[in-house]
């Protein structure tokens, strides 16, 4: 298939938002030796690079549709990016630190664009509803958070304006963002509301926090 | 560059925004319009030959520039190279604004944009943070600071 190698380079070294940034080491393939590279997560492609002043990516990991995993290894603060289907890559990466693969794990289980899209449509129906006058809906039973607050490793922020589309202005809201086909059906999490899907890609992360904790607590 | 090719078929796979069969011409001097089946899914514009499950290519549409060519067409280049452009005919002055419209939003930066805004508009309004009830208003990807006002 082709793909727009150069854009993506361009995209990986821009200075459009980093959402997590840092060293981890990436298993090369089943039996190989893990290598140590730089990594940077934009938007649902995490990066890699040889170092840090690389100027283009050795590769990426497109991130659409994959879950994320502790996983047994001989490598402390091991986890694993996988994905479903018949001989799908799994991708096995450690951190430096717990603090680290805590932080990448939180920011890669919620890197898609598919979750990103459903924030926002969230958002937009409060909105809406706020608009028109209705009380606001009421809070959700707040729920302690998995992992500990704060950072996601060394993310970079940028001012720079935001280009080749239309700069959001004044109070104009931005359009909607498009809706899926009604006719195309995506499973059975498609109909559920939003707080169900949240709940349950936030499972993922508390089942990773419990197992961690229970590994540690073993002699 | 190494990708997970596997992953990016899968997800060609997956329900489109937006599918049709339009015409299309690559970026090098002397390309042919061919009809293709064209499929937009997340942020990614897949295209096929019209009879084939694989797609031919994709292109990622983070920092893409959408413009009208008339008639009825719109085409897509990349910040870093605006001039290199892949062009699309659309059978319709309706049909060349649906595409438009939607690959204008189909961009992660895009959607983080709509997010921030929102959240800030409700914040003003209620005095309440949306995302805090989802346990991300920490994130680092959805502060406001992020954007130039």
């Amino acid at each position: 298939m082709k793909l727009n190698e150069r854009s993506l380079a361009f995209y990986a070294t821009c200075d459009a938002p980093v959402d997590n940034a840092g060293f981890l080491y990436k298993k090369g393939g089943r039996h190989a030796a893990y290598h140590r590279r730089w990594f940077v997560l934009r938007g649902n492609m995490l990066f890699y690079f040889e170092d840090a002043a690389s100027r283009e990516p050795v590769g990426v990991i497109i991130l659409e549709g994959c879950t994320v995993e502790l996983v047994e290894a001989a490598e402390e603060f091991a986890f694993a990016v996988r994905f479903a289907g018949t001989r799908a890559r799994t991708y096995v990466l450690a951190a430096e630190s717990q603090a680290a693969m805590e932080g990448w794990v939180k920011a890669l289980s919620r890197a898609s664009f598919d979750y990103l899209r459903l924030v926002v449509r969230e958002l937009e129906q409060q909105l809406a509803a706020v608009r028109a006058g209705a009380c606001p809906p009421p809070p959700l039973p707040r729920r302690p958070s998995a992992l500990p607050p704060k950072e996601n490793g060394c993310a970079v922020w940028s001012t720079e304006a935001p280009v080749a589309s239309a700069a959001l202005s004044g109070s104009e809201p931005p359009p909607p963002p498009p809706r899926r086909r009604a006719s195309a059906p995506h499973g059975p999490l498609d109909a559920a509301p939003f707080a169900q899907l949240h709940e349950w890609y936030g499972q993922e992360i508390r089942a990773l926090r419990s197992r961690w904790l229970t590994s540690r607590a073993q002699p | 560059m190494r990708y997970n090719e596997k992953e990016l078929q899968a997800l060609s796979r997956q329900p489109a925004e937006l599918a049709a069969e339009l015409g299309m011409r690559g970026p090098k001097k002397g390309s042919v319009v061919k009809r293709r089946l064209v499929k937009l899914v997340v942020n990614f514009l897949f295209y096929f030959r019209t009879d084939e499950a694989e797609p031919v290519g994709a292109l990622l549409l983070e920092r893409c520039i959408v413009a009208r060519e008339e008639p009825s067409g719109f085409s897509i280049s990349f910040m870093e190279d605006p001039e290199r452009k892949y062009y699309f005919k659309c059978c319709s002055e309706e049909q060349c604004q649906e595409w438009m419209e939607a690959l204008h939003q189909a961009s992660y930066e895009f959607m983080r944009r709509s997010l921030i805004f929102y959240r800030n508009e409700i914040q003003k309004m209620t005095g309440k943070d949306p995302l805090e009830q989802f346990g991300i208003s920490e994130e680092a990807r959805f502060q406001l600071s992020s954007l130039k006002e």
